[in-house]
């Protein structure tokens, strides 16, 4: 097992190597001057901007300022916001909690409908229910999130006035930052009302971002428990007199759940992806929305960041997946 | 269809294609996905004979006018216009032009660049195919929208932009599964006897191997110009693809979004026909896939 995971480890690294070389080519495949973007529209002086070039480093080799770049990654530096001019590393730290809040919460909304959805289909195989639930996780996974989520605004907040349309919290609240999860720090805060405020905004763009992995996980449980249900020991199970119950919950659902557990894990990237539409309908102050609005800001040091930090949390996650994978189906690891 | 009225024989291409169409046509999803398909190609094709109104004029007598079934509807404007009275059902289907048009290029570069790395990196395995798989990893590593935006970011925003991006983030998927079909299929009889009678390496790769690892390339072609359709669609909806006044799906949902209190209507049908297009091409995927898989066929 250890080794498996040297393994898997070490061909992590040129992908490593690869998202830094994007990340460093990014600024200076722009068009256009960065010395010269950050300056804006004032200009600026020919003195000024040799001081700057060598102050900032583009003077010399490329080579020479990939590792500088390397080395600021490697303690954390991912140079300052042109907006803001705080340090990227911190606007995105401040961030993360609030998407990560979302992603999970939408994780949990796929993972308890979409788990029950596909076994509940594929015992019915063939039988209507069947046919509806997989006709309903096809048209989710072919569901424009961006859309889906005005419609539910127009739906449940607009003409029902149910949910919220924006923000994390409802204004009457404010509750002092620890963990950055709204719900876990209203709890510390021992302020109950504020806990369900934040509950209640979660529940529209937690469907919204949800709904796309929910439809994959259905469909992905649904063909596992297909394929579990034509093995061998299946049918030794049922002969040996085992209710059906039993049989489905322990000796398929179990065995099936191994590529179901890989699939839910290979859904970070896509709710990473699907995080920045989310974000944006429901104006959800976390990593997407501030990589949309840094690229309309041209605040391209921000976007650099936000690019390598990205792509080092799905690589990471896709490695403990791998791992979980290894961990549980003993076959894969050689 | 008039070539399964006669009995093909076995092996042949008008057998393989006979009983292709009875295990595609089976599904009942896989053949309403392909009309729908086909009816809106042509209403794209024809929109200029088509579309009731010029999509692009604004008629300043009939702002946000509601669709026909109301009762300040009105039949000249079937689903209603938007904000500056310009008509919606004839910006949907000038707009299917630029979805289906963008997105069909995006699965010609990404899959045609896609199948040419793939059967590189599979066919000469070696550093070749390193370099290509680690570099396609990295691709793979960032979130597809995210480094489609970023890429549009350097490009600026437009409709070329949109589609270059976009064919590079879809371009993994068709280098993993050709690179995987190639070295399932490489060291096959057929493939030996075809190199022992003198065959060079581009005959090969091109005449002898892709057209037997195709099946699945053409699965993931359905898959990707959904895929393709509703990114296209994001990046219009964040400003960040096909530019305003152009009637594209995307950008008709962020102009309406102001008025989603009012006009549900500017909202409701550019995603409407989205979700359908995405939904049908899908259920014809499913269908392909039914058809194409020999591990699914009946025996």
């Amino acid at each position: 097992m250890f080794k498996f995971f040297l393994v898997k480890l070490a061909q992590l690294v040129p992908t490593f190597i690869g998202v830094t070389i994007v990340a460093f080519a990014f600024i200076r495949l722009l068009p256009g001057d960065p010395i010269l973007l950050m300056a804006g529209e004032r200009g600026i002086s020919a003195e000024r901007y040799a001081q700057l070039e060598s102050q900032m480093g583009f003077d010399r080799s490329l080579v020479v300022q990939y590792l500088d770049f390397l080395k600021g990654l490697l303690h954390g530096d991912l140079g300052n916001s042109l907006v803001t001019h705080a340090p990227v590393m911190d606007e995105f730290m401040s961030r993360f909690p609030a998407t990560l809040e979302l992603s999970l919460f939408a994780l949990a909304f796929a993972v308890i409908i979409g788990l029950p959805a596909g076994v509940l289909a594929a015992v019915k195989r063939g039988k209507t229910l069947d046919h509806t639930i997989m006709g309903v996780s096809l048209t989710g996974y072919s569901m424009p999130i961006f859309w889906w989520g005005l419609l539910l605004i127009m739906l449940f907040s607009s003409t029902l006035g149910w949910t919220p349309v924006s923000g994390r919290i409802s204004y009457m609240y404010f509750i002092e930052p620890v963990t950055g999860f709204m719900t876990i720090d209203s709890l510390i805060a021992g302020d109950w009302g504020a806990f369900l405020s934040s509950l209640h905004y979660l529940i529209l763009p937690s469907i919204v971002l949800g709904t796309i992995p929910l439809a994959v996980i259905a469909r992905q449980t649904r063909s596992s428990m297909l394929e579990v249900l034509g093995e061998d020991y299946v049918r030794t199970a049922r002969a040996k007199g085992l209710s059906n119950f039993r049989v489905i919950m322990v000796h398929t659902l179990r065995n099936a759940l191994i590529s179901v557990v890989t699939v839910i894990g290979l859904q970070v990237g896509l709710l990473l992806a699907g995080a920045i539409l989310t974000e944006t309908i429901f104006s959800w102050p976390g990593i997407g929305k501030w990589m949309i609005d840094a690229i309309s800001r041209r605040d391209y040091p921000s976007v650099q960041g936000g690019l390598v930090l990205i792509a080092f949390i799905v690589m990471i996650v896709n490695l403990l997946v791998d791992l979980a994978y290894g961990v549980i189906n003993p076959r894969i690891r050689h | 269809m008039s070539t399964i009225s006669t009995p093909a024989a076995p092996g042949t291409f008008r057998y393989q294609l006979a009983s292709f169409w009875s295990d595609f046509s089976a599904s009942r999803g896989a053949l309403v996905g392909l009309i729908f398909i086909v009816f809106i190609l042509l209403v794209a094709l024809f929109a200029p004979w088509v579309a009731p109104h010029d999509p692009a004029m604004q008629d300043r007598s009939a702002l946000l006018v509601p669709p026909v079934w109301h009762a300040e509807g009105s039949w000249s404007y079937l689903l209603g216009t938007d904000a500056v009275g310009r008509d919606i059902l004839s910006r949907l289907i000038y707009g299917a032009r630029y979805s289906l048009s963008i997105s069909a290029m995006v699965v010609v570069i990404s899959m045609g660049v896609g199948i040419f790395l793939g059967l590189l990196a599979g066919y000469f395995r070696g550093w070749v195919e390193t370099v290509i798989t680690r570099v396609m990893d990295v691709v793979l590593a960032f979130p597809s929208l995210l480094l489609a935006l970023g890429l549009v970011a350097i490009l600026s925003p437009g409709l070329t932009s949109a589609m270059i991006a976009i064919a590079l983030v879809q371009l993994p998927y068709f280098v993993r599964l050709t690179r995987a079909a190639v070295i399932g299929e490489k060291n096959r009889e057929y493939v030996i006897a075809s190199r022992l009678s003198g065959a060079g390496h581009l005959r090969l790769m091109f005449n002898t191997l892709l057209p037997n690892c195709m099946a699945p390339l053409i699965v993931q072609a359905t898959l990707s110009f959904s895929t393709a359709i509703l990114d296209i669609a994001a990046l219009g909806f964040l400003g960040m693809g096909v530019q305003p006044p152009t009637p594209e799906w995307g950008a008709m949902l962020a102009n309406a979004r102001e008025f989603m209190g009012s006009a549900y209507w500017a909202v409701t049908f550019p995603g409407l026909i989205i979700l359908l297009t995405v939904l049908m091409i899908n259920l014809m995927g499913d269908g392909l896939r039914d058809a194409l898989d020999p591990k699914m066929k009946r025996s």
